[in-house]
């Protein structure tokens, strides 16, 4: 899925589409209860599947729809309140269907260090919404990480699952016009 | 050890190479720093350059030899050994083919031996011996390289043996708290049950550390013999590798190594042949940083939410699905294998009191040269910071250190001196950590990185204590009041009070352990926490 390997040099702006096809592939608003018993189908049905079987869910919905919730719960058997308390108290579990892209800064001390307060200022003027928000016109949501390792090429952010080291705001702009355009 | 890695592969693959005509061998990392700047940019334009020019090259991707400043650090094979350039641009390719960069030719940006880089020379690399040399995803290089016969000798030593010599060599917790490898190791053994479980703890959620994610994706077999040798140690056949969300590269490169080991029947049913079974499982986080807290892990493996657990019992005593389990943090596991084929007197003779072997610190944040520095413990933090790092990469004043992640002590530099080892930085109201340092120039609001800690606290707090999930906010809170000049001496109090409360009546490291970033910036920068009125004036 990322990266790129001996003989299999992956184009990073290819990489990026096929993300988003992937992603956008199913309708990220409607659910499909055959795609569910699809995945649930490779689960095994005990409790500790819950985390595996929920990021398969946002790999396929790009959000944990509010309809899978029981239907996990019966399939792992235990409540919808277990799975609900589960569903929420993660980050990467989203309620709701994220923008088409979506653009993650990381807001940790390292990158703090390096200008990551300024960054995020900038990108939340750019894409017009703020951190943890999508844009109304479900172009782009921006979302603060904490740390994704890079701290030795602070600042950092990760569009559509890319990575990006030494960001400045000359390349953030270039990003985020890329996206909305 | 590297250096002997990295000739025994250079000889294999001039053999190889002289079979199958002359191909030019290039290294580029595909480390996610190295990626996050460019790498898999450079090693296309490589190719592409290769193709034009019709030079046969093969491109092999590695790891990162830790020097990440110098990222992306392009190396090839001659015949005197492998040259290194850097850090290589897309627009600089064309210029290194011009240059003869493949037989070693000179360019401004050729930087000689890699093993002769200042940075890389003054290690002792023994977690990372091979970290930027093989290819990752190679179980051959694995194996060419030593691997495997620290497993081979704990197979021919016996269990009991084996923890015996985990705990002479010294190794403690790598992931912060510290605590001996061997006598965890002792304890699961001694503790009987029918199943029990090895958990590695990859969630390395601390800002400025990111050396467990660099051993992932570099050397993700050793993590795994590690965790093989733990297993046979303390009679478990079961292991799980708990890796964050945020590190879908490290999660790649550990799946390929896992499906490798099995195949070539290192991990399965009668691993060596010595009728002992061990298989691992990769788990991913979900974006919970108190996972990285070995309870709240165990919690989120058993598909609930990361809630911390109250300790007794032990996880050693009842763990993961209330079996016997050992959690140990990455770099733990990872010098195991090492241990085991050198032995503990080698180990133990390094570092100092008794931090005992090497740390892989990580520098980070504003740095000069950032990067991964496994060194003995004992170099002082002025050491690590201005002669490793090179000061700041803003080239401004450095004001403040964070160390061990956003529960650590910030230190001035008045505290340079201090040595970097647990009981030191303990001394010193600090902590190690997980060896994170990040550095802040003189531009830093000490008051706000106080508030930060409070603030992530409450963000990140999974609810259970009351001290940590109400104190964290109100923490907030204060710290705002504070430098809205509302009677700010008597706030100050209030925090320094909250954060007895916090530090005494939390059960776990988060809630209980922000009382370091907030007292230390209290203690040593005061001149910050005053109204922000007062602050004008002082200017």
């Amino acid at each position: 899925m990322i990266g790129a390997w001996r003989g299999g040099i992956v184009d990073s702006k290819d990489r990026g589409v096929t993300l988003l096809s992937e992603g956008t592939r199913a309708d990220a608003t409607s659910f499909d209860e055959a795609a569910l018993g699809r995945i649930l189908a490779r689960h095994p049905a005990r409790q500790a599947a819950l985390l595996p079987i929920l990021h398969d869910v946002v790999a396929t919905f790009r959000y944990v729809p509010a309809e899978a919730v029981p239907l996990i719960a019966t399939h792992i058997n235990c409540t919808r309140a277990e799975v609900h308390g589960v569903v929420t108290f993660y980050e990467d579990f989203r309620e709701r269907p994220p923008g088409r892209h979506v653009l993650r800064l990381c807001r940790a001390e390292a990158c703090q260090a390096m200008g990551g307060d300024a960054l995020a200022l900038q990108a939340e003027r750019l894409a017009g919404c703020p951190l943890g928000e999508t844009r109304a016109d479900g172009k782009l949501s921006l979302e603060a990480v904490f740390c994704l390792g890079l701290c030795a090429v602070a600042p950092s952010a990760m569009l559509d699952g890319k990575l990006y080291g030494r960001l400045d705001p000359a390349t953030l702009k270039l990003m985020i016009g890329e996206v909305l355009t | 050890m590297s250096d002997f890695a990295a000739s025994l592969l250079a000889d294999l693959r001039r053999k190889a190479r002289s079979a199958e005509a002359d191909v030019a061998r290039v290294f580029v990392p595909c480390d996610a720093a190295a990626v996050a700047v460019g790498a898999d940019e450079v090693a296309e334009a490589i190719a592409t350059e290769a193709m034009t020019r019709g030079i046969a090259l093969d491109i092999i991707r590695t790891g990162s030899r830790g020097a990440l400043f110098l990222e992306p650090m392009v190396e090839v094979e001659t015949a005197r050994g492998r040259v290194a350039y850097g850090p290589v641009g897309v627009a600089d390719v064309a210029g290194l083919f011009d240059a003869g960069f493949l037989t070693g030719g000179d360019d401004p940006l050729r930087l000689g031996p890699p093993e002769k880089i200042p940075f890389i020379a003054r290690q002792k690399r023994i977690t990372f011996a091979r970290c930027g040399i093989v290819d990752p995803r190679s179980s051959t290089d694995y194996t060419l390289t030593g691997g495997w016969q620290g497993f081979d000798r704990a197979l021919a030593m016996g269990p009991a043996e084996t923890i015996e010599t985990i705990t002479r060599s010294g190794l403690r917790g790598r992931g912060g708290a510290g605590f001996p490898a061997g006598i965890k190791w002792k304890t699961v053994a001694d503790t009987a049950a029918p199943q029990k479980y090895i958990v590695c703890n990859a969630d390395e959620g601390d800002s400025g550390t990111f050396a467990d994610r660099m051993l992932m994706e570099g050397d993700p077999f050793a993590l795994i013999e590690g965790m093989l040798i733990a297993g046979y140690a303390v009679g478990a056949t079961r292991g799980y590798l708990y890796i964050r969300s945020e590190y879908p590269h490290a999660i790649a490169t550990m799946t390929a190594a896992l499906q490798s080991a099995r195949n070539v029947g290192r991990l399965g049913r009668s691993v060596g042949g010595a009728g002992f079974s061990f298989d691992i499982e990769l788990r991913v986080g979900a974006g919970a940083y108190v996972c990285g807290e070995e309870t709240a892990l165990l919690e989120s493996i058993e598909g609930r939410r990361g809630q911390v657990r109250a300790k007794p019992p032990l996880p050693a005593h009842k763990g993961l699905f209330g079996a016997p389990t050992v959690i140990n943090n990455v770099l733990t596991l990872a010098a195991v294998p090492w241990i085991l084929k050198n032995g503990d007197g080698p180990y133990a003779a390094l570092g100092t009191s008794r931090s005992r072997g090497t740390m892989p610190v990580q520098l980070g944040g504003n740095i000069n040269r950032g990067g991964v520095f496994e060194a003995p413990f004992g170099m002082t933090l002025g050491e690590l910071v201005l002669e490793i790092g090179g000061g700041t990469a803003s080239g401004r004043r450095i004001r403040a250190v964070q160390v061990g992640g956003p529960l650590g002590a910030y230190f001035p530099p008045a505290l340079f001196d201090t040595p970097f080892d647990y009981e030191a930085f303990a001394a010193r109201d600090g902590l190690i950590g997980h060896g994170g340092i990040v550095v802040f120039d003189d531009t830093v609001d000490m008051a706000h990185q106080a508030r930060f800690a409070f603030a992530f606290c409450a963000h990140e707090s999974c609810g259970k204590c009351t001290p940590c999930r109400i104190g964290s906010v109100r923490g907030v809170e204060t710290i705002d009041r504070l430098l809205a000049g509302d009677r700010p001496a008597d706030r100050l109090a209030l925090i320094q009070d909250l954060c007895e409360t916090m530090k005494f009546g939390s059960l776990c490291a988060l809630g209980g352990f922000t009382p370091y970033p907030v007292l230390s910036a209290i203690k040593h920068f005061p001149e910050d926490f005053l109204a922000e009125t007062q602050k004008v004036r002082m200017r």
